[in-house]
């Protein structure tokens, strides 16, 4: 009993704050916001340079940063790189590889996310990469760990010096989908009520608990992350479940609409910062 | 799902009046010791208050620092029903609120926001 008017309420809640954030979303554009987001984590952690808040908590934690350091020397992501690569190369059953839908380079990570007019969506590297298969008849690969999150590693790891660099165009549904992004980004969630912005925009630098919030900026440059809590590699969309756990609120679908806006939001605020995947994370 | 929310209702305006009882009876005596054991361990639980995510809060071990500290609590709030209210639903004294509604939301049952009142009191 107690759950399902916890379940209405939530919903009310959610409601109420989508519409605020709908309007504040349409209110500024994304060059606007761009420069707000900049503007405000420069300010909030004066000189931190703009490319070290691709290291996430790390830019701004120098209790943790060192023993992050001694980690990234000897990273637990290395051996995914490998087994990363063996996809790559592997040949499919119709003799074609992956390499055949990425003109045969590995490095594609400046190129996504970006707005397909065509299809009228938002289109992520995990999402070419299982359109990809399933179009020369592989079954694809599930999008949270394992097998994806290795030749995201790889395909990163290639990748690295690559900036951050997505494009809103001026077409009424790209600045749609960019705009609920951004409105999930600002909308309270869950039973604790809270959205991404609470935490890593207001409370960047602050603890909860024990753990030092990251600055939303640059917060998808380092992907896959290889996290010591999980003792492997999960993939950004995987942590945006997470995130949205914590506040005990039903996480969307790895590569759903949702998260693959709330991606295009997300990296564009970020645009001008190196990706650097993979990365090691407490 | 009408009916549901009926009790709700109902079991709240009834816990409401039992926040009154114990407001009167708080001016007596101070709060029992069992209630304030049980605000404690439900305030510390991190499956239940876990106010400690964002507060110092008496010997609490690891606070965060998102919320103010919470010391002195008779003293900063000798009015028992706005720091019942903090809890309830925070939004209401702030909109913009970091801090999660857990009355509104019942992420806490109302003995449960009591209890943690008593324990507040405390500190
Ligand atoms: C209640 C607090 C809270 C909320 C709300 C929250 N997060 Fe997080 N998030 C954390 C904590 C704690 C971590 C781990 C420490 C860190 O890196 O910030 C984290 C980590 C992350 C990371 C990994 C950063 C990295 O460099 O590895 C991303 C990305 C992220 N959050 C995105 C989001 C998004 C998107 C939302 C909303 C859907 C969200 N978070 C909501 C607390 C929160
Ligand atoms: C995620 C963060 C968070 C959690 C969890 C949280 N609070 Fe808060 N709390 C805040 C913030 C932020 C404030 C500052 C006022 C505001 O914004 O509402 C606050 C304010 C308060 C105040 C008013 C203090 C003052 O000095 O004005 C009280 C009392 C309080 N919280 C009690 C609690 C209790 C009890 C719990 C657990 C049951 C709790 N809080 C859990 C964030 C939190």
């Amino acid at each position: 009993m107690r759950l399902r008017t916890f379940a209405a309420a939530a919903v009310c809640a959610l409601a109420a704050t989508t519409v605020m954030a709908d309007k504040r979303a349409a209110d500024t554009s994304p060059a606007e916001d761009l420069k707000t987001y900049r503007d405000y984590f420069q300010k909030r952690f004066p000189g931190v340079p703009l490319n070290e808040f691709g290291n996430g908590v790390y830019a701004i934690d120098n209790v943790s940063r060192d023993s992050w350091n001694a980690v990234e020397e000897f990273p637990p992501y290395e051996p995914m790189i490998e087994a990363g690569q063996a996809i790559w190369d592997a040949r499919f059953a119709n003799g074609k590889r992956l390499g055949s839908c990425f003109g045969g380079d590995p490095a594609q990570r400046g190129n996504f996310p970006y707005w397909d007019a065509k299809r009228k969506m938002v289109v992520t590297l995990p999402l070419a990469i299982n359109e990809c298969l399933e179009s020369n008849g592989e079954p694809p690969l599930p999008y949270r760990k394992g097998r994806i999150a290795d030749l995201l590693a790889f395909m990163s790891y290639r990748s690295r010096g690559q900036k951050i660099n997505v494009e809103i165009p001026d077409d009424p549904d790209a600045i749609a989908a960019y705009n609920a992004g951004k409105s999930f980004y600002f909308a309270r969630r869950g039973q604790l009520n809270f959205s991404c912005a609470h935490c890593h925009f207001e409370s960047a630098g602050m603890n909860v608990r024990t753990d030092v919030l990251s600055p939303a900026l640059g917060h998808t440059s380092g992907w896959p992350v290889y996290r010591s809590k999980w003792g492997e590699l999960g993939t950004l969309h995987r942590r945006f479940a997470g995130c949205n756990r914590r506040v005990r609120a039903k996480p969307f679908a790895a590569q759903g609409t949702e998260y693959r806006n709330l991606e295009y939001f997300l990296s564009h605020v970020s645009n001008g910062i190196e990706y650097n995947g993979p990365s090691a994370r407490k | 799902m009408r009916a549901t929310t009926k009790i709700a209702t109902t079991a709240f305006s009834l816990a409401a009046l039992f926040a009154g009882t114990s407001m009167l009876t708080g001016v007596a005596g101070a709060a029992s010791d069992e209630s304030v054991a049980m605000g404690k361990q439900v305030a510390v639980d991190r499956t239940k208050g876990n106010c400690l995510a964002c507060h110092m809060m008496g010997d609490g071990a690891s606070p965060g620092d998102i919320g103010p500290p919470l010391i002195a609590m008779k003293a900063r709030f000798p009015d028992r029903a706005k720091l019942r209210a903090q809890i309830w639903d925070a939004q209401v004294a702030n909109p913009g609120t970091r801090m999660p509604p857990f009355g509104k939301h019942q992420a806490l049952s109302e003995a449960e926001i009591d209890a943690i009142v008593d324990y507040l009191y405390t500190l």
